[in-house]
C-alpha cells in the first residue's frame, strides 16, 4: 500500500479520515515496511468496513493484515445494536472461530528428538488430516444438537478431554445463544464425520520447542519453560462453518436492500443485529463456534492420547485456546460510557489485558494469552494482551504471519519434496498427505512472522512472551 | 496467470493470484461452458483432473436471480456434493437458461492415496466475481474461492 494515503500516527499507526461513505475512520496497525508490503486490496477493504451502519469508533486492521473477503484478514470492528449496527456473515468468514490451542508439556527438545519420527508417525496416523479423512464421531441428530449446544463442554461429557481446559477456553468451551434450528441440514450433513478433523490448507498440529522467552514472568505463568516442549492445534468449525457462512452469506446479500443497507462489497453482506435474519445468524454462528471449539478439544484429546504411546506420565494440560474468526458481544468502554458491542474478528485475535473479568484466575493478572501461528519453518509466538490494546482495537491483536505469495506462485516456487526435506535438514518433520499442499504452505510463502508481532507489540496490540519452533508439523 | 488447461475446444480455465486463497476463472462460448470450465479451476486448486476416473454422476438444478449469484451457486453446489459424498470430480456438463442451470458433475470417491488432494475448498466467494460476456461468443466467469 502507498502509506501516503494515510496520515501517520506513529511509527505503527496509520489512520485514514472518513470519506465517499465511511461512517468512522480507519486505522492500520503496522510498521512502514509491512504497510508497504500489505496488498492495496487492504485499503479498499478496511475502508469498505467503515461503511457499515452502526460501526463504533474505527474499522481497524492488524500488522498481519492482507486481502480478504469483504473485511481484510486480520480487520476488527464493532458494532452497536442501538445504532442499527449490523452483524456480517462476511466479516466472520467461511472459517467460523477458526482458531489456535497449545498444550504444554514437561518434555525437552531432547526428548521429543528422540522418537522424533516416531511420534510424528503416530500424531499422523491418530488425528485425522487432509481432504476426505473422517473422525472416528458420527453424530445423530440429537448428538449434532448437543454438540452444538455443548461446545467443548460436550466434547469432554463424551470423554474427550478433561473437564480442568474448560478454564483454558474462551466461553469456558461454550458460545451461549447457540441455535441448533438456525443451521441448516446441508451444514449438518457435513459436518456427520468431521468431528475431530484437522481438515487442510494452513491448518496443522505442530509439535514446538519453547526457544526464546522474552517476558520470564509471564511465561512463567503461562507454563512456558524455555527448552521444553508444547503442543499446537490450529483448526476451525470445519464442513459445518463452511456451509452455514456460505448459506447466510447468500441470505444476507439478497436481503440486504430489504435493510435499507448498501454493501460496497456483497462480501461484506451483513443483517441488523436487532432483525430477524440477525439473530438467525447468531444463533448459528454461536453454534458454529462450538462446533469448532468441540473439534480442537477433540483434537486435543487425540493428540493426548498419540502422546502416551511414548511419555505416559504427560497430561499435556491445555495453556489457551483461542479463536481469530468470529463475531463475540463484548462491554467496551466508549467515550468513558460502557457500551455492549458485537465485536467482529476476521483473522485478528481477542487480546484482553490483565485484569480483565473473563480471564481465569491464573492468567488474570497477566493477559490473556494471544497465540500467533507462524509458518512450519519461521516459527510461532505467544503474546498476552494488554490494556492499551482496549483503546487501540477493541483488545485485539494479529492471528499469524499472513501470505506474502499466493497458493499458485508458491507451487511454482517451490516444490512439495523440496520443502519437506529442506525442514528435515533443519530439524523438522513434516507429515502431510500431499506434497502439492505442503508446497502451498512452504515457509517463503508467508510473511515475516516476527515483523508482525514485533509490529503488534510496539502497536500496544499485545507482548511478545515466548518464540516456539517447530519439531513435527502435521497438516492437512 | 497461473496453471490452465484446454480441456475443451473452445473453453479454457485458469487460475488468478488471491493474497490467501486461489482465484478460479473460465472461459467459454456460452455461459453453460464458462462454468464447467470455472469448475474445472475449482477442482484443479484441489486434485490433478488427470487422475480422476469419471465413475460416477451428480445432477444439479439450480436457481438465482442474476447470473453471477448462479456462478457462486453453482460452485457451492459442488463443495458440498464433495464434501458430503466424500467425491472429486473431473468433469461437468452445464447448461444455463434464463438464470437457471442444469448441471452434471462426473467423478469417483475421493482416494487419499491416488488424488492426494492439496487443499479443501471452504466456499465461494463474491470477491472478484464476475460473470459477464467479454466479446460475442466468449464468456468469462470467476470468483476467489476459500481454502
Amino acid at each position: 500500500m502507498d502509506v501516503s494515503r494515510f496520515e501517520k500516527l506513529s511509527e505503527t499507526a496509520w489512520r485514514i479520515a472518513p470519506f465517499g461513505g465511511m461512517r468512522a475512520p480507519a486505522i492500520v496497525y503496522a510498521t512502514e515496511d509491512l504497510m508497504t508490503e500489505m496488498d492495496d486490496k487492504v485499503f479498499d477493504q478496511v475502508t469498505n468496513v467503515a461503511k457499515l451502519p452502526g460501526i463504533v469508533r474505527a474499522s481497524y486492521a492488524m500488522p498481519d493484515a492482507h486481502w480478504g473477503y469483504g473485511f481484510p484478514i486480520g480487520g476488527v470492528a464493532a458494532f452497536d445494536a442501538d445504532e442499527g449496527g449490523v452483524v456480517s456473515a462476511g466479516g466472520v468468514g467461511f472459517d467460523v472461530s477458526c482458531g489456535v490451542r497449545t498444550h504444554l508439556t514437561h518434555l525437552t527438545r531432547e526428548q521429543v528428538i528422540s522418537v522424533q519420527q516416531e511420534l510424528a508417525d503416530a500424531l499422523f496416523e491418530h488425528v485425522p488430516a487432509g481432504v476426505g479423512s473422517e473422525g472416528e464421531i458420527a453424530l445423530d441428530e440429537q448428538g449434532m444438537n448437543a454438540m452444538l449446544l455443548g461446545g467443548a463442554q460436550w466434547a469432554i461429557e463424551r470423554g474427550f478431554g478433561r473437564p480442568e481446559d474448560l478454564d483454558r477456553i474462551e466461553e469456558r468451551g461454550c458460545a451461549s445463544g447457540a441455535d441448533p434450528a438456525a443451521v441448516s441440514e446441508h451444514a449438518r450433513k457435513r459436518q456427520r464425520r468431521e468431528m475431530g478433523t484437522l481438515g487442510s490448507g494452513n491448518h496443522y498440529l505442530e509439535v514446538q520447542e519453547v526457544a526464546e522467552i522474552f517476558d520470564d514472568k509471564i511465561a512463567a505463568a503461562y507454563g512456558l519453560v524455555k527448552g521444553e516442549c508444547v503442543v499446537t492445534i490450529h483448526c476451525g468449525s470445519r464442513g459445518l462453518g463452511h456451509q452455514i457462512g456460505t448459506e447466510y452469506l447468500r441470505e444476507m446479500v439478497l436481503s440486504a436492500p430489504n435493510y435499507g443497507i448498501e454493501l460496497p462489497d456483497r462480501e461484506l453482506a451483513c443483517a441488523p443485529i436487532k432483525s430477524e435474519l440477525g439473530q438467525k445468524y447468531l444463533g448459528a454462528m454461536r453454534a458454529a463456534i462450538n462446533c469448532a471449539l468441540a473439534n480442537r478439544e477433540i483434537i486435543g484429546h487425540l493428540a493426548r492420547e498419540a502422546f502416551a504411546r511414548f511419555f505416559a506420565q504427560e497430561d499435556l494440560p491445555l495453556m489457551f485456546d483461542v479463536s481469530h474468526n468470529t463475531c463475540k458481544v463484548e462491554r467496551h468502554a466508549i467515550d468513558g460510557e460502557t457500551r455492549q458491542l458485537f465485536v467482529h474478528r476476521k483473522g485478528a485475535t481477542r487480546a484482553f489485558g490483565p485484569g480483565h473479568e473473563s480471564l481465569p484466575e491464573a492468567l488474570r493478572p497477566y493477559g490473556q494469552p494471544v497465540l500467533i501461528g507462524g509458518s512450519m519453518g519461521a516459527g510461532s509466538y505467544v503474546l498476552a494482551g494488554v490494556k492499551t490494546s482496549e483503546l487501540q482495537a477493541f483488545s485485539s491483536a494479529c492471528h499469524g504471519a499472513g501470505r506474502r505469495m499466493s497458493r499458485h506462485a508458491a507451487t511454482r516456487t517451490w516444490g512439495g519434496r523440496q520443502v519437506v526435506d529442506d525442514l528435515r535438514a533443519q530439524g523438522i518433520i513434516v507429515k502431510s498427505p500431499s506434497l502439492r499442499g505442503v508446497a502451498e504452505e512452504a515457509p517463503g510463502a508467508y510473511k515475516d512472522v516476527r515483523a508482525v508481532v514485533d509490529s503488534a507489540e510496539a502497536a500496544g496490540l499485545a507482548r511478545k512472551v515466548a518464540f516456539l519452533k517447530p519439531l513435527i508439523c502435521v497438516k492437512g | 496467470m497461473a496453471a490452465a488447461g484446454d480441456h475443451v475446444a473452445t473453453g479454457r480455465w485458469e487460475h488468478f493470484p488471491h493474497d490467501a486463497d486461489i482465484g478460479v476463472r473460465g472461459y467459454g462460448a456460452t455461459p453453460g461452458e464458462a462454468c464447467e470450465q470455472a469448475a474445472l479451476a475449482m477442482t484443479a486448486a484441489i486434485v490433478d483432473l488427470a487422475t480422476v476416473r469419471l465413475e460416477q454422476t451428480v445432477d444439479f438444478a439450480l436457481e438465482a436471480p442474476s447470473l453471477d449469484l448462479l456462478l457462486v451457486d453453482w460452485l457451492n453446489a459442488l463443495i458440498y456434493e464433495m464434501a458430503e459424498r466424500r467425491m472429486v470430480f473431473g468433469a461437468f456438463h452445464v447448461k444455463i437458461e434464463n438464470d437457471r442451470l442444469k448441471g452434471r458433475a462426473l467423478g469417483e470417491a475421493v482416494s487419499r492415496a491416488r488424488h492426494a488432494p492439496a487443499v479443501e475448498v471452504k466456499g465461494a466467494t463474491y470477491t472478484e466475481l464476475a460473470f459477464v460476456e467479454d466479446r460475442p461468443g466468449l464468456w468469462r466467469a470467476q470468483c476467489v474461492i476459500d481454502v
